[in-house]
């Protein structure tokens, strides 16, 4: 006898899983709100595209770190330590490429722009394996005593940065195509910022694709919210965990790089003073999601720029006031995956 | 009978607890082993040290003649064991077909076993690409039996199946489990439900206080009330 016509079929009544779409909404109300304020619409413009470049490299930054939490539960402080470490990666490969980075050709600004990301990004990975057989595995579970390791890390790497390249700003140019701006009506739209946001929309759409459309995908997905039951499907977590750790950590040191070029230097100290950012963009966004992230580093980029033109004096607070603002609201953030 | 699955001495401690005192079991195959007991008697803490993922500190667990204690959880899932745990454990914020590709390891879904499957439990085929999230409680553990019954296993470790549900609810798990019984599958199933049990059991183990302290045929244990009360504290009557 099957199931049916039993009363197992008034699920039939059930609500269509409903798309949570506020959150999405939350950036364009914010620039919306934003706009009668500002006195022209082409300043407007300008700290939007800002806002946006801004919160994408923020993106970049703290999208492994969600993964990281979500599917491991680890809270890695020394997730910093992979932005400034890309970052000097890429100066390094920059520096003797210098004529090239400032030629008039693309393609020559290409040869020396690519090899540093794919260096900084793979060398930031190979750290990132390092980092967590050597570091993170004797903490599994502990989680103050990964705060106090990964910390301690991010102090030792910030530490041999200061030794190895000394405390001074290493200027990191950016290379001649990207520099100047597209004007729309009278608003000066910097190159680089669009190609941020390119850059941020691409690795955003990759990451929903894996996680979406691939079996990895599903089982990162499915792992961050039960390790546990994935293991009994019969599934080596560990192999993933570790491949999410590379993956976050190259992913850092991506954010390192942009972030570098878009402020033009790099020093010692870049990584921890991006974790603030970092952490809060994470927290907004909801442990573990990737989505909740991307929409978190919208707004705090955004708030950022709006409150910093209007209200100078309260630029330092307004991150941390949103994030209490999301937390009243959703006080699992905005996207919460992981139960933890 | 052959032994496909068995537990001799088997201790486990979690953290300073030390939940199992030495269990002794063994599971014939083609069979529907049984595990009853009062609450809190170790059955639970069984299934999931069988399974890896609570580490035997002592004893030894074999499927097939190999020794299994030893082996990381994934290791032991590959070696045949399906797991249906108490807490059904769907991937909420995956769809019921990602949930089940995740289930079969070993390639692409088996459409006949899938239509199998979808004739015990419409519901999955209806909510085939809704978020398993939002299923009711019914669905949630028919698509906790489907993950299990999507490949083939050796052996089914069943945790509280019937746990808080409607009885047409129930009605379909046991048909379903029924149907898995004639097709030769060997089962190891925790119940509370003594009706259940008698429904589907060929062999009972009951436990209490860590220990197998009874093992025997299901037809015996339910033809004597005496020992049903003696080792379940319960009468059949109060139970139906």
């Amino acid at each position: 006898m099957s199931a049916q016509g039993t009363d197992i079929d008034a699920g039939a009544a059930l609500p269509k899983s409903p798309r949570d779409i506020v959150p999405l909404l939350l950036p364009l109300a914010l620039a919306a709100v934003a706009f009668p304020f500002i006195p022209s619409s082409s300043t407007w413009l300008t700290l939007t595209i800002a806002g946006l470049a801004m919160g994408m490299m923020i993106f970049v930054m703290a999208s492994g770190l969600t993964l990281i939490f979500g599917l491991m539960d680890v809270l890695n402080f020394g997730h910093g330590a992979f932005i400034a470490i890309g970052a000097y990666v890429a100066t390094l490969v920059l520096i003797p490429l210098a004529g090239w980075m400032q030629a008039d050709s693309i393609w020559l600004n290409l040869a020396a722009v690519v090899p540093a990301v794919v260096l900084a990004m793979g060398a930031t990975a190979l750290l990132g394996l390092a980092f967590e057989r050597v570091l993170i595995v004797p903490v599994y579970g502990q989680h103050l005593k990964q705060i106090l390791i990964t910390m301690g890390g991010m102090i030792v790497a910030e530490q041999l940065i200061y030794a190895l390249f000394g405390p001074q700003q290493i200027a990191l140019p950016l290379p001649a195509s990207l520099r100047g701006s597209f004007l729309i009506g009278e608003a000066a739209i910097e190159k680089y910022r669009v190609i941020a946001v390119l850059v941020g929309l691409m690795v955003f759409a990759a990451m929903l694709l894996i996680l979406n459309r691939s079996k990895i995908g599903l089982l990162i997905r499915a792992g961050v919210e039960n390790t546990e039951m994935v293991e009994a499907l019969g599934y080596r977590i560990t192999r993933l965990f570790v491949g999410v750790f590379m993956a976050g950590s190259a992913l850092a040191g991506l954010g390192g790089v942009m972030w570098g070029l878009y402020r033009e230097q790099v020093n010692a100290a870049m990584g921890a003073e991006l974790m603030v950012l970092v952490f809060i963009v994470v927290i907004i966004g909801g442990l573990g999601s990737v989505t909740g992230c991307f929409i978190g580093a919208l707004l705090v980029a955004l708030a950022t720029n709006y409150g910093g033109f209007l209200v100078p004096k309260l630029a330092l607070i307004t991150d941390i006031a949103l994030m209490v603002a999301v937390l009243l609201w959703r006080p699992r953030g905005l996207y919460p995956v992981t139960s933890r | 009978m052959t032994a496909l699955l068995s537990l001799a001495n088997v201790e486990t401690h979690i953290a300073q607890y030390h939940i199992l005192h030495g269990v002794d079991l063994v599971v014939p195959e083609g069979k529907t082993t049984m595990l009853l007991g009062r609450n809190g008697a170790g059955k639970t803490t069984t299934l999931r040290t069988i399974m890896g993922l609570w580490r035997a500190s002592r004893g030894e667990i074999t499927l097939g003649g190999a020794r299994i204690e030893t082996l990381a959880t994934p290791d032991i899932a590959r070696a045949g064991i399906g797991y249906v745990p108490e807490t059904m454990a769907v991937f909420s914020d995956l769809t019921v077909k990602e949930n089940l590709i995740l289930a079969a390891r070993e390639g692409a879904m088996d459409q006949t076993r899938l239509d199998w499957i979808f004739g015990f439990f419409p519901p999955l085929k209806k909510f085939w690409l809704s978020r398993a999230g939002t299923l009711s409680g019914g669905q949630k553990q028919m698509l906790s039996f489907a993950r299990a019954f999507i490949e083939e296993r050796k052996l089914l470790l069943i945790d509280e199946p019937t746990k808080g549900l409607a009885p047409a609810i129930i009605g379909a798990l046991i048909d379903c489990l029924a149907e898995v019984k004639r097709r030769g599958a060997t089962i190891l199933l925790v119940e509370q439900n003594f009706r259940v049990a008698q429904a589907i059991g060929d062999l009972v183990g009951v436990m209490d206080n860590g220990r197998v302290v009874h093992s025997g045929t299901m037809a015996d244990l339910a033809a004597d009330a005496a020992l049903q009360h003696k080792l379940l504290g319960l009468s059949l009557d109060t139970h139906q």
